[in-house]
């Protein structure tokens, strides 16, 4: 097995979408929590393959897309500083600040730089003493052990000249708020595989007792996306409301310990915004006092970031974010708001709602 | 952005202190961090996120659950 063509066979997604139209006796609304997963029903046509009466609503699982206009600024704000080399992952360098993109302050003369690891950026802090390096660390709890690793490792280096901008995101306050704000009535999850891989289901099991709702911890290949709706229809159809695992074969109940502990040591939880939802608590990660002189705003005197988010533009990605909105609702979608010209960061990221259904729904028609 | 990706672990080694492995993308290989999955060993698909492996594949789990759904297509398919 190499764990993805055998995830892709047309023969079993058809018999696992006639097993779920075969199970659908009642209209059930299932939301997928993680863009990639957004993107792999779009991409492989996943919508069309089910009964009309079972809809799939896009969740806020996009870090890019739920990550404040104002981290973008501060980002832009220490890439301009005298000496400052900002490392990013390449997902955030098109998305809009309130004026620009580190795209443009790059084309403006900013030392901006994509990185594939954060251990990279610390890389690149051990090779240039004479300048701060900054890493824009963005992301779910997937993400989060990387970045930890690197603060973890800039630490153990005695690094003066690294530190990070953080805007961590984390996945069970998000559900809690979308159950308990108002807004589409979500019947059962699909929960996020990869960020499940780090920090296993445990923590949905009183989301799940307390709202009586299915969740399925889900993987991000056509089959599995099936597999999991199948199961998550299933608990419906039978009144059950349990966590149950699809995604075996990566993720366990109490997930990766070794990240897990690096984590627990690097970060604890904080009140964090989400772009077009607003201030969760507890839903990010801030620095602990024992790597609290790695954090860039403090660094270059920025201030805590507690903005809440203004949008005047026709954008509706709020409203896609927390599944109230479909991109297609929306006026400005695939004419004002294209991935070359966006207005919202769900058109940006690739794995942004907009995003994917301008790609993918266009060449359906 | 939470996209990882499978790749088959080449070998083992140690990176600025790190254990280290070469990891196969059909064919691509990369240096990832494996500070995660100690337990991983030569011949392992590993998950790859951002540079580090986050999870060892357990092909057993992965063959129990697609048979569970009868999706047997996959048992032709060899290795």
């Amino acid at each position: 097995m190499k764990f993805v063509d055998e995830y892709r066979d047309q023969q079993a997604a058809k018999r696992l979408a006639d097993e779920i139209a075969k199970t659908v006796s009642h209209r059930w609304t299932l939301m997928e929590v993680c863009g990639g997963q957004t993107h792999a029903i779009m991409k492989y046509g996943i919508d069309q393959l089910l009964p009309d009466n079972l809809e799939l609503l896009h969740g806020p699982g996009c870090p890019v897309c739920v990550t404040p206009a104002e981290i973008i600024d501060q980002a832009i704000e220490i890439a301009d500083a005298p000496n400052v080399i900002l490392c990013s992952f390449g997902d955030m360098m098109r998305v809009p600040g309130t004026h620009t993109s580190l795209n443009g302050a790059k084309a403006s003369g900013a030392d901006v730089r994509i990185v594939y690891s954060p251990l990279d950026a610390v890389e690149i802090a051990t090779r240039a003493p004479e300048k701060q390096v900054v890493f824009l660390a963005i992301g779910f709890e997937t993400t989060a052990p990387t970045t930890a690793m690197a603060v973890h490792r800039a630490k153990k280096l005695g690094l003066q000249n690294f530190s990070m901008l953080i805007s961590h995101v984390r996945v069970p306050p998000a559900l809690e708020a979308l159950l308990t704000s108002p807004g589409p009535k979500i019947d059962a999850f699909l929960a996020a595989g990869h960020v499940c891989a780090i920090m296993g289901f445990t923590e949905y099991f009183p989301i799940s007792r307390k709202h009586q709702v299915p969740i399925v911890v889900t993987g991000f290949e056509p089959i599995d996306i099936l597999q999991g709706i199948l199961m998550a229809v299933r608990q419906l159809e039978e009144g059950r409301a349990d966590v149950e695992n699809q995604y075996a074969r990566v993720v366990n109940e109490r997930g990766n310990q070794q990240a897990q502990a690096i984590m627990a040591c690097v970060f604890e939880n904080t009140s964090q915004v989400w772009r077009g939802i607003g201030a969760l608590s507890k839903s990010g990660l801030k620095l602990t006092r024992e790597y609290e002189a790695f954090d860039a705003r403090a660094r270059f005197n920025l201030g805590a970031s507690r903005k809440e988010e203004t949008s005047a533009s026709v954008c509706v990605s709020g409203k896609v974010l927390r599944g109230v909105k479909k991109p297609i609702d929306c006026p400005a979608f695939g004419r004002k708001c294209t991935p070359e010209h966006p207005l919202g960061a769900t058109m940006v990221s690739s794995e942004g709602a907009c995003a994917a259904y301008f790609r993918y729904s266009r060449k359906r028609d | 952005m939470c996209l990882a990706v499978p790749g088959e672990l080449l070998d083992l080694s140690t990176e600025n202190g790190l254990p280290t492995g070469r990891v196969s993308f059909g064919g691509v290989i990369k240096l990832i961090c494996l500070a995660y999955t100690p337990e991983a060993t030569p011949g392992d698909y590993v998950l790859v996120h951002a540079g580090f492996s986050i999870s060892t594949i357990d092909e057993t789990e992965a063959v129990n659950r697609l048979a569970s759904f009868g999706d047997i297509a996959l048992q032709g398919g060899g290795a």
